[in-house]
């Protein structure tokens, strides 16, 4: 195998948009990978090849494009299983994103089980598709919503968890594995042995975590697990959301039309087998392929890998921002428990401002709540910038970000 | 113009530093609040009105240099105008002042925001006091489609 360095080194040459330039003719920096990756040549090449020459509706017709679509359709379904780790096949769903997953598991699984008086939990740095469809299932039942805090490092207080499961009431706690903002990386284990030996299910948001580390749901023991392709150098549209058999069975199906159906009379319906159950009419074949692409791709370079690549660039960004003066990081400094991602916020400049500054410089990061405004209100802060890491980006991404913090320094005359 | 950065000029950081008619009123005969759910923004806006001219106006809230300097000049145009006189600033009289006529599409909302709350306050006060409702739901639109 390869040693890591060299392995990193030609990676950028296998995606097309980090060749151009943006603005004034500037080298693309991009550095906004938690919101959306880009897409390798191999990726690319998968969606268009099945465009060209295999496309046909799956799982119905005998002919051969219809053999070979449901063919390659399925088999993405056994590379997912394969990478993160999940015995039956059966138990994975196909999905838009992690959101359509949430909301998903909200309504098949929240709507038939949770009751007037019911509690969940979520935390205090979940994504809005953690918090909303919540809101939503909790309302519409008279139940309860409560939050895990966060402390001032960015972790979780996992003191409230045992306060709300003492209660027993507590139906489902769900949280990310990786908060989309602070990179923290939630301690998984202790909250689901928590949950477990109160009887109490687990949801666990992956659509931060999977891209960036080695996950392995049969051995994290939770009962829900969503993922996103497009954040995995996958194609947008196309998500996973993996249910525990056992819990699956006891879910009522969330779209009705085609391919769900076992038979469909005038006035009853049977269902399908899982997971089809829960996929409902025509799926999106071409970005189901296209993920499986992404899977061997980020599997030949191996995940232990892209974990230690991200730590060398999180560590490198922290101690080049931290010099910035004016300059403050949210979040863990303790590099273990963090993945790659920097939310920071420069002297009083407005992130946005940051943001459209630094644009000129080629540079791509993110500005805003980060679809996280239960977080920012815990932060006391309107926004935060951030930039957030992938296998393509370098030392040298970073060294371009904290030069161009000059020139806001120099605007904003701080 | 020749790059996006050059927006962020002189005036822009000045009044983003130092915002002018930052503030509440407290007796104040009208208030509006609105916030760009996009971003984050937040604007709102108190204005005294004395014989159908505003007399005050003072805004407060969070955003960025842009929103901060835009709401600045904003009050600065209305203050002492008489309410038809408020009701007929257009977008290009803000933006106009900044030199902000051609600022990117992503970012007119955190220029205009304050413009937004400005209508929402007027027809709110005009509702309110004058029951005048003749131009109210063409004020309401105005407001509803700036941007």
């Amino acid at each position: 195998m390869q040693s890591t360095e060299s392995q990193f080194e030609n990676i950028r040459d296998d995606f097309p948009i980090l060749k151009r330039t943006v603005r004034d003719n500037k080298p693309l920096v991009y550095l906004d990978n938690a919101s959306t990756t880009q897409k390798p040549n191999q990726v690319i090449d998968s969606i268009t090849d099945y465009y060209r020459n295999h496309n046909a509706n799956i799982h119905r017709a005998v002919y051969a494009l219809a053999e070979e679509s449901t063919e390659a359709y399925e088999a993405s379904r056994d590379k997912i299983a394969n990478f993160v780790n999940i015995e039956n096949r059966q138990e994975i769903i196909f999905v838009r994103g992690t959101t359509e997953a949430i909301n998903l598991i909200a309504y098949a699984w929240g709507r038939p089980h949770i009751d007037e008086g019911d509690i969940v939990v979520t935390t205090e740095y979940e994504h809005h598709s953690n918090i909303v469809p919540w809101q939503l299932v909790t309302q519409d039942k008279r139940a309860k919503l409560e939050y895990i805090g966060m402390d001032d490092n960015g972790e979780l207080i996992l003191d409230d968890l045992d306060k709300y499961l003492a209660t027993g009431k507590v139906k489902l706690v769900t949280f990310s594995l990786m908060s989309n903002v602070l990179g923290t990386i939630t301690n998984a284990e202790k909250i689901i042995e928590k949950c477990k030996a109160a009887g109490v299910l687990t949801l666990i948001d992956g659509a931060q975590a999977v891209p960036h580390m080695k996950v392995d749901i049969e051995k994290l023991g939770c009962d829900f697990f969503a993922f996103s392709g497009h954040k995995m150098l996958g194609p947008t549209g196309i998500g996973v959301l993996w249910v525990r058999k056992s819990v699956l069975q006891t879910m009522s199906p969330f779209h009705g039309g085609g391919d769900m159906i076992r038979e469909v009379h005038k006035y009853e319906t049977t269902w399908n087998d899982l997971p089809y159950k829960f996929e409902a009419g025509t799926p999106n074949i071409a970005d189901v392929i296209g993920l499986g692409s992404a899977i061997d791709y980020l599997s030949k370079i191996g995940m232990e890998n892209i974990r230690k690549h991200e730590i060398e660039l999180t560590k490198y960004a922290i101690e080049k921002l931290s010099a910035v003066k004016g300059l403050h990081i949210y979040g863990t400094k303790d590099i273990s428990k963090r993945g790659g991602v920097i939310s920071f916020n420069f002297a009083d400049v407005h992130p946005h401002d940051v943001a459209q500054i630094i644009d000129e410089e080629g540079i791509a990061v993110r500005s805003g709540h980060h679809c996280a405004q239960v977080l920012m209100e815990r932060l006391d802060v309107a926004a935060t910038s951030r930039a957030s890491f992938y296998i393509y980006n370098t030392k040298h991404d970073i060294d371009i970000l904290v030069n161009s913090l000059n020139t806001v320094a120099k605007v904003f005359k701080l | 113009m020749s790059s996006n950065a050059d927006i962020y000029h002189e005036m822009i950081v000045d009044y983003s530093r130092n915002p002018v008619n930052y503030g509440e009123i407290e007796n104040h005969d009208v208030t509006f609040h609105d916030s760009n759910p996009l971003c984050g923004d937040s604007i709102d806006i108190d204005m005294k009105i004395d014989d159908n001219h505003v007399s005050d106006i003072k805004f407060h809230g969070k955003g960025c240099a842009i929103c901060m300097a835009c709401s600045s000049v904003l009050t600065e145009i209305t203050k002492g105008k008489s309410i038809d006189e408020a009701r007929a600033i257009e977008k290009n009289d803000v933006l106009g002042e900044l030199g902000l006529e051609h600022l990117q599409a992503v970012r007119i909302k955190c220029a205009l925001l304050s413009l937004k709350v400005l209508k929402s306050a007027l027809y709110t006060y005009m509702g309110n006091h004058l029951k005048d409702n003749e131009d109210l739901d063409k004020l309401k639109e105005e407001a509803a489609n700036l941007y």
